[in-house]
């Protein structure tokens, strides 16, 4: 008797998941190094534009990866992952605003100076607890994925699927935009939080804080990577990938679809959320036009560009995309939403893969 | 019923166990003891259209069933109702004396023993035919467990049998969407299979399949009978001979007549259903 193979594990997949981890090693070492050791007269010197620069598309990475879990393997298209992301901005920026303490302009020892200039004379009871780290790191999982728990049980229940999905989850986005918009929301209005002074400490203007913050946003694209990939390794990473594929047929083998769907879209939405969490240090800002829906719609451009269904190929998406955004809206503003269109356009038609898929072996499995 | 006539006879014991002889008739309501699938007056309207009206089905246990009708007859309705795809209007749909299928979700009633095989050969075509097995598997099939299951030796030795059996071994590890029509209808069986169900209902296995094919899914089905109870929806009528002993035909939603393929064939109401005289 043929002896019967394990699970089809493609070994093309785990030398990329190499490659891309030891290429995260690499900038996580390299960068660091170029900005800090490596005197500014030299040609080889990394400026801290550029480091905060790739700090930003590592963010970014992990908010495609995010996406494309649920979108490459789930078949969820969401379009309001932008809103996870903001989310987790917003509890990281509280903890940044309350760090500022005395140093605002209205030189308020708890008050945030958006709270003096309304005449607020009490934090409101939402904003307990932002003095500290932890908690800080904490809502900035529980925020997210509450929200998805909640928008997801109802949503999957209902069994609402494809573009209806989709637009709800813009709605939800647009409708969170409009909420933080409001002053009395308390979270800043239109012009949000910025003006950070420090983390834990540590000046955020200074080059190693920076360098510091890259590397541990490295490390959790890292270990953000692992995750997924051992989400979709796994039989539950096959049971959705059914899922995507023929639901139906899913349920009538005896799979809660619903629960599959639920659990993995809050690990996505808590995967947006840190992203957006390390995003906000590293700019300096957060305001409610990051849960604009455009957004949200951008992000499946990098998956889809990168290749959807590859996780790799997402983060790469995500960084390449941004790279060309980064030279386009300096070199040629105007051009940039068009280039992006027919990037966008041109994946599609030419490369449904993605980038991904003009690697040898990608093709044979998604 | 001869066994409910003993009520009257046991007058004289105490009402404890009247009670509780009266509680189990209510248990089951379907008059017939026995039988594994119970289908009473089913009613199911689309927009007015009645693709089921007043069905009443009963099925014994690892028979081998065959259900025939025109188009629109209402087959495929009837295997909606009885997964839980589409709910009836009216009407009852018990699986075995205690399990009322109108009240579980789809998978629900996969765990509780009733497989189904759709009529478009519907595998996971970017899983391998060793993975769709894999998920076929009877195990636990929650989120968390799923993501941390193994499979023992067991189960591998089930999907070896399985894929035996379907004749599948050497394209183990072909992802399924490369598979021949046919051998996509053998993997479903297949995964029907490992869901190990008390009650498999096929729809339509050997459409589009070569003759040679169609003579093994006949055997293959055979094989099953006895062991499983097998349902199947069928147009081929050579086919439904070869295998069937019982043949139910439907017809604009009801039983228009049920018995051995000869009974039905010279069926002077089947013949104008089928014939149009």
């Amino acid at each position: 008797m043929t002896p019967v193979a394990g699970l089809l594990r493609s070994p093309f997949e785990d030398r990329a998941s190499l490659a891309f981890l030891a290429l995260l090693a690499v900038v996580a070492i390299a960068v660091p190094v170029l900005n800090l050791s490596v005197p500014p007269s030299s040609a080889f010197h990394l400026s801290t534009y550029a480091l905060t620069l790739i700090g930003k598309y590592l963010c970014y990475a992990m908010l495609a990866l995010a996406v494309d879990l649920i979108w490459g393997f789930c078949g969820i298209l969401s379009l309001g992952h932008a809103a996870f992301f903001a989310l987790g901005g917003y509890a990281m920026g509280m903890y940044l605003m309350r760090q500022i303490g005395t140093r605002g302009v209205y030189g308020h020892p708890v008050l945030p100076d958006f709270m003096v200039f309304l005449n607020w004379t009490d934090l409101p009871w939402f904003w307990y607890g932002f003095d500290r780290l932890w908690f800080a790191m904490l809502m900035v999982a529980i925020v997210p994925g509450v929200l998805a728990y909640v928008f997801g049980w109802l949503a999957f229940r209902s069994r609402v699927t494809g573009v209806y999905l989709s637009i709800m989850t813009q709605a939800l986005s647009y409708a969170l935009m409009l909420a933080f918009f409001r002053n009395d929301m308390g979270f800043g209005g239109n012009n949000g939080f910025t003006d950070f002074k420090d983390i834990l400490g540590f000046d955020l203007q200074e080059d190693a804080t920076r360098s510091v913050l890259l590397v541990i946003t490295t490390l959790s694209l890292a270990a953000s990577y692992c995750g997924c990939r051992a989400i979709v390794n796994s039989r539950a990473g096959r049971v959705i990938r059914a899922i995507r594929d023929a639901e139906s047929r899913t349920r009538f083998l005896g799979y809660r679809v619903e629960s599959y769907k639920l659990w993995v879209f809050v690990f996505s939405a808590v995967v947006a959320g840190v992203a957006g969490a390390l995003y906000v240090p590293q700019v300096g800002i957060i305001n409610p036009s990051e849960f604009e829906p455009i957004n949200s719609i951008e992000v499946v451009i990098w998956v889809a560009v990168g290749g959807r269904g590859t996780l790799f190929g997402a983060a790469a998406g995500a960084a390449l995309v941004n790279y060309a955004k980064t030279y386009f809206t300096a070199a040629l503003p105007e051009v940039w939403l068009y280039a992006l269109g027919a990037i966008f356009v041109g994946v599609t038609l030419f490369l449904p893969r993605g980038l991904a898929g003009l690697l040898p072996a990608a093709s044979r499995r998604q | 019923m001869s066994s409910r006539g003993g009520t009257n006879g046991s007058r004289a014991t105490r009402l404890p166990w009247r009670e509780l002889r009266e509680a189990a008739k209510r248990r089951a309501p379907p008059p017939l003891l026995g039988k594994i699938l119970y289908l009473e007056k089913l009613t199911v309207s689309f927009d007015g259209f009645k693709a089921l009206n007043g069905l009443t089905l009963y099925v014994d246990p690892g028979e081998l069933r065959c259900i025939i009708g025109p188009n629109g007859a209402g087959k495929t309705t009837m295997m909606d109702v009885i997964t839980g795809k589409t709910r009836p209007d009216e009407g009852s749909a018990w699986f075995g004396q205690d399990i009322d299928l109108l009240s579980l979700s789809e998978p629900e009633i996969a765990q509780a023993g009733i497989g189904r095989k759709f009529q478009k050969p519907s595998v996971f075509e970017f899983l391998s035919v060793f993975e769709n097995l894999e998920l076929a598997l009877a195990d636990d099939k929650s989120f968390w467990r799923t993501l941390v299951a193994r499979l023992t030796p067991a189960h591998r030795e089930r999907i070896a049998e399985v894929l035996k059996v379907i004749g599948l071994m050497k394209e183990q590890r072909v992802l399924a969407g490369g598979l021949s029509h046919g051998q996509k209808q053998w993997l479903e069986i297949g995964m029907l299979l490992m869901q190990q169900p008390e009650l498999l209902l096929v729809d339509e296995p050997v459409a589009g399949m070569t003759p040679q094919e169609t003579e093994r899914t006949a055997e293959l089905l055979l094989s099953l009978a006895g062991k499983h109870t097998v349902v199947v929806v069928e147009h081929d009528m050579d086919f439904v001979r070869s295998i069937a002993s019982q043949v139910t035909v439907l017809h604009e939603g009801r039983v228009l007549a049920e018995g051995d393929m000869d009974r039905v064939q010279n069926d002077p109401q089947v013949i104008e259903v089928y014939l149009g005289a």
